[in-house]
């Protein structure tokens, strides 16, 4: 066996690899929330629908969501792997409970995370999928006054099918003619039981990350009595505090938006 | 009671050896006295078998004074018991109540497999501390104390690793029966001194093939271990090792094999 595959089967490799996916899939999840703040703007899904074509458009954008999709697949596997090699360790039970005092977190990452696999599944075949694979997503039709920047929108059908994107000058109007995603999240959030799904997973989220976050630097090897306090910092106020709630929040207040 | 004893129910974990099925027994301990060691309320019990001519219970101790590491059980959910920083022969039956009902395990794990009833066999700490936990000094004249100028903050928390008495409550406490705890106080209580650098990265290396190799689980940060410590071990110790761990594998030149070649 050469040292870097003795490497990375060693049980600090897998450990490593862990913890490096995780901290990838981490900072996707600041560009996901700011790029999704879009959804707030009053704007009939303009922003929000050119953004959603700007990133499956945009090669190196299509290159780096390729490498998340593995990573989320690698630090699934690897979790699995290393859970039964946990349970192999002990396999005789212990009769009473372990009263160590350790957080819930740390004890149920295995159950977040696959609370976070199967919102993951859900959620982008509901989007992801539908957006690049299904004739579900609608277009929409954005004219723009370039004199008075006022905005109309309506709905679109293209000649063909195949129809993605165009913008073109008609007179003083710029007309962008997009696939209306904003639409498809709007019909989901209206959904009570997709927004209760949508508003755990991201409970899920907080709770997987404040352990994560901080365990993934353990695990590098980066703990420094001046630097450790910030990680902590930052997974708790960060990641498990304004990242869930900023997504939490869509689902809610387009719930809202819809019972009026 | 009037003499201030307590008299308690023990559910304890009777194993006739690695081979056989295991199960909880039910004894009472009677008349004990609040100022008795967890230890010698079990000798007490064992004598009352003895005289019954039943087999004693058997369990690990040696020294009785907290710094052998021969010591173990898990006794409500807590190895050493439910004090913190003590081992259990350190564990007074004062922490305990009259009438109480106390559930006393072998540690559990793979890696430590039952011996007979509570004793476990730690002879896996023993092979990863060969693998690597040592320095080799040449022999000649005695070299003088303090020699080697070492800081304090280094010296104090290379001697606080160096505190592991290898007893694997580490391992008991841990949701996965990983031994980090243990490994990272054995490669940096050496990884941190001038006299441990000829060796640092070819041990590190060795010691965790080792401790792979003997079954133990992957720790998962939980902090179950630095909890339950008798001796405090922290985990940063387990960050040191993981850092001097990736060093040693994608930069350093040593290899696992140099180390176990005895250099």
């Amino acid at each position: 066996m050469s040292e870097f595959k003795q490497t990375f089967n060693s049980s600090l490799g897998k450990k490593l690899i862990m913890a490096l996916t995780g901290l990838f899939l981490c900072t996707f999840l600041i560009v996901h929330l700011g790029g999704n703040l879009l959804l707030f703007r009053n704007d009939d899904g303009y922003g929000f629908n050119v953004y959603a074509n700007f990133l499956t458009h945009f090669p190196p954008i299509e290159v780096i969501a390729y490498l998340l999709y593995l990573s989320i697949l690698v630090h699934a596997i690897y979790a699995l792997v290393l859970t039964i090699k946990n349970r192999k360790a002990r396999p005789v039970a212990y009769a009473t409970v372990n009263k160590a005092p350790a957080t819930w977190s740390s004890k149920n990452m295995g159950l977040l995370g696959s609370i976070l696999f199967l919102f993951i599944v859900i959620h982008m075949s509901d989007f992801w999928f539908n957006y690049k694979y299904s004739d579900k997503i609608g277009y929409k039709e954005y004219r723009t006054n370039v004199k008075t920047d006022e905005t109309t929108a309506v709905d679109y059908v293209p000649e063909s099918p195949k129809f993605e994107k165009s913008v073109t000058t008609e007179g003083d109007y710029e007309v962008v003619r997009v696939k209306d995603l904003h639409a498809r999240v709007a019909s989901s959030f209206s959904n009570l039981i997709y927004v209760i799904f949508y508003v755990i997973a991201m409970g899920a989220v907080s709770f997987h990350l404040v352990h994560g976050f901080q365990s993934a630097f353990r695990t590098l090897g980066w703990v420094h009595r001046k630097y450790t306090p910030i990680v902590y910092f930052i997974g708790t106020w960060l990641f498990a505090v304004i990242i869930p709630l900023g997504f939490a929040a869509m689902p809610i207040v387009y719930y809202i938006q819809s019972l009026k | 009671m009037s003499n201030g004893n307590m008299n308690l129910t023990l559910k304890v974990w009777r194993q006739k050896n690695a081979e056989t099925k295991g199960a909880f027994a039910t004894y009472k301990a009677e008349g004990i006295s609040p100022d008795m060691s967890f230890l010698e309320m079990l000798d007490v019990v064992n004598e009352g078998l003895i005289l019954k001519g039943d087999e004693p219970i058997n369990f690990d101790h040696d020294c009785r004074e907290g710094i052998c590491g021969m010591c173990s059980l898990y006794i409500n959910g807590h190895p050493h018991g439910p004090k913190n920083a003590i081992t259990t022969c350190q564990l007074h039956m004062r922490s305990f109540h009259d009438g109480e009902t106390i559930v006393i395990e072998p540690w559990r794990a793979a890696a430590f497999p039952v011996i007979k009833d509570l004793a476990v066999d730690r002879s896996s700490f023993d092979r990863i501390q060969q693998a690597g936990g040592f320095v080799s000094v040449n022999t000649g004249v005695t070299v003088d104390a303090n020699e080697i100028p070492i800081p304090k903050v280094i010296a104090d928390e290379a001697f606080n690793s160096a505190t592991c008495i290898g007893c694997g409550a580490c391992v008991a406490a841990c949701k996965n029966a990983s031994a980090m705890l243990f490994v990272s106080a054995k490669v940096s209580q050496l990884a941190m001194l001038p006299q441990g650098q000829p060796e640092r990265w070819s041990r590190v290396q060795a010691m965790v093939a080792q401790m792979d190799e003997e079954g133990f689980g992957n720790c998962t940060n939980t902090g179950a271990c630095e909890a339950e410590c008798p001796k405090e071990i922290k985990m940063t110790n387990i960050s040191r090792m993981n850092n001097d761990y990736f060093s040693a594998k994608l930069f350093r030149e040593e290899s696992t094999h140099e180390h176990a070649a005895g250099e």
